[in-house]
């Protein structure tokens, strides 16, 4: 199956208001990078007055979220798409809603982060906490790079990666175990940044089902809960 | 494609717009072009249309939906007294274009349908060729004063119909020979070569197969922003893509009038939601 075309319609409008949709979508992702991004450093940098900038910031992804999915019924109920246009403004309702939760999770973060500066400093894993999200930003930007691009395969290797971040999500959880379990007086802390960390990995499975949007766009296939395996025979093997 | 990789940068570090305006801008850019008010229609003894009022917004397109016999082609001849031509028909009420009452004894109907043109729903081009099928109409009413003068309006005209890169060479051949969506377009191009103001179409495209219904549906487009439009169609699908407006109309009233975004997403009316979604007709 080729990629799918949604720029040659007939109708300059519909070409204008989905493009125009898939515009705000990259602008909502966007901002979503930025909040994971700031989230963070105000976690490892404890710094109040960025974690209370995230937080109020995540107001607007919501707002984004509300404009594109009364544009994509707007869109639904006037045009009628069919095929890889149904599909494409079916992703993009999927994708906002995984874009809206993970402005959720980077708002946690930023109230861990908030919650973090009014307690004393002390020993924590903070720089491996910024490798990670250094990380998940990467596969967020990733997946909406391949949203932009409309690329199967570069969502494939995007959703990939998210085993990787599942990984390090791992390696960071025994970290903080091991740091309660030498001093008990950290756990209040290691509690917190625990679910710092436990949100940046949601948001590494809400990069992964953008993917999966991407894949189901491009090819027209539900790749949605199978294996990475099964997800890479899916976008290979040609269309039936 | 390096220029989409480019896109994801650009969009993360953009500003953050929220109110970002519509594409699909629906809100009117003059006033009100047509001020219809307490319309009443009679065939004889039968009443078809009853109260209507409505006030179609200038340089946008109008859509008049609902069942078979609801009244919305009488309402649309209505508004160039094309109804005069039928026999025992009565038109009741204010129609008003630019504020002058159309009904008016002082106007005099062959100017009138000069400002307000109309497309039917068969396309019915003259039985000349494509030249003078689009020239016909400029040459009776005066336009022109010079034969370049009216190569020029000729060539506009099929220009903005969206016809002129098919026809350019064979402007001299019969304009029946061309498909139907091509003579629908002819039709067009004849209406607008005597620059009117309103462009009423009566189910322009339903003769026409789906691909010559969208090039029109994008004629329309391209059309509204020169004239106002008042479609009247069978097709709601049709009416929710092409149109700014949306009357619904039925058996003789006018049930919900409004932006058609809404009306097909919220319409106020149950009736409208009913029709709409399929469920009575």
């Amino acid at each position: 199956m080729n990629t799918p075309n949604y720029k040659s319609h007939i109708s300059s409008v519909f070409n204008a208001e989905l493009e125009d949709v898939r515009q705000r979508v990259l602008a909502m992702g966007g901002l979503v990078e930025q909040q994971i991004v700031d989230a963070t450093k105000a976690l490892t940098e404890v710094d109040r007055v960025l974690a209370d900038q995230v937080i109020r910031n995540d107001e607007k992804v919501n707002t984004m979220e509300v404009m594109i999915d009364d544009e994509c019924s707007r869109i639904l109920a006037r045009r009628q798409p069919t095929a890889s246009d149904l599909r494409l403004v079916y992703a993009v309702i999927k994708t906002i809603t995984d874009l809206e939760r993970m402005g959720d999770e980077a708002e946690k973060v930023a109230r861990m982060a908030s919650d973090l500066s009014d307690q004393e400093r002390g020993m924590s894993p903070l720089v491996e906490v910024g490798h990670l999200s250094r990380h998940v930003s990467q596969m967020v930007r990733d997946a909406l790079d391949s949203f932009a691009r409309m690329d199967a395969e570069s969502a494939l290797a995007c959703a990939a990666e998210d085993i990787n971040i599942d990984r390090e999500y791992e390696a960071l959880m025994r970290q903080c175990i091991t740091f309660m379990m030498e001093d008990p007086r950290t756990i209040r802390r290691v509690l917190d940044i625990m679910w710092a960390v436990r949100a940046l990995e949601r948001v590494g499975d809400h990069a992964r089902n953008i993917c999966e949007y991407v894949i189901y766009f491009v090819k027209g296939k539900d790749v949605r809960h199978i294996s990475l395996e099964a997800m890479q025979r899916e976008v290979r093997e040609e269309g039936e | 494609m390096p220029s989409q990789r480019d896109d994801v940068a650009a969009h993360a570090e953009a500003p953050v717009h929220i109110a970002v305006d519509r594409v699909h801008a629906a809100a009117p850019v003059g006033g009100i072009k047509i001020r219809a008010r307490d319309v009443n229609v009679f065939y004889g003894e039968k009443q078809a249309l009853f109260d209507v009022g409505l006030d179609v917004p200038e340089r946008a397109v109008t859509a008049l939906i609902g069942p078979s016999g609801c009244g919305k082609s009488t309402f649309l001849r209505s508004i160039n007294r094309m109804n005069d031509t039928i026999p025992g028909c009565k038109v009741k009420g204010r129609i008003e274009l630019d504020g002058e009452d159309i009904n008016d004894r002082s106007i005099d109907p062959v100017v009138l349908r000069a400002r307000v043109g109309m497309v039917f729903q068969k396309p019915n081009p003259f039985p000349k060729t494509i030249f003078e099928n689009v020239a016909y109409g400029a040459r009776i009413h005066g336009l022109t004063t010079s034969k370049s003068e009216l190569e020029a309006l000729v060539e506009t005209s099929l220009k903005k119909a969206g016809l002129w890169g098919e026809v350019a060479d064979r402007l001299h051949q019969p304009g029946t020979g061309l498909s139907g969506g091509q003579q629908q377009r002819l039709v067009i191009a004849r209406a607008v070569a005597i620059r009117p103001q309103v462009l009423l179409m009566d189910e322009p495209c339903s003769a026409l197969d789906p691909i010559s219904t969208l090039k029109v549906e994008e004629l329309i487009n391209e059309l509204k922003k020169e004239f106002t439009i008042v479609i009247v169609t069978h097709n709601m699908q049709q009416a929710a893509r092409v149109s700014d407006y949306t009357a619904f109309m039925y058996v003789g009233d006018l049930i919900e009038f409004g932006n058609t975004d809404k009306l097909f997403t919220k319409p106020s009316m149950k009736q409208t939601e009913d029709y709409i979604t399929g469920k009575y007709g």
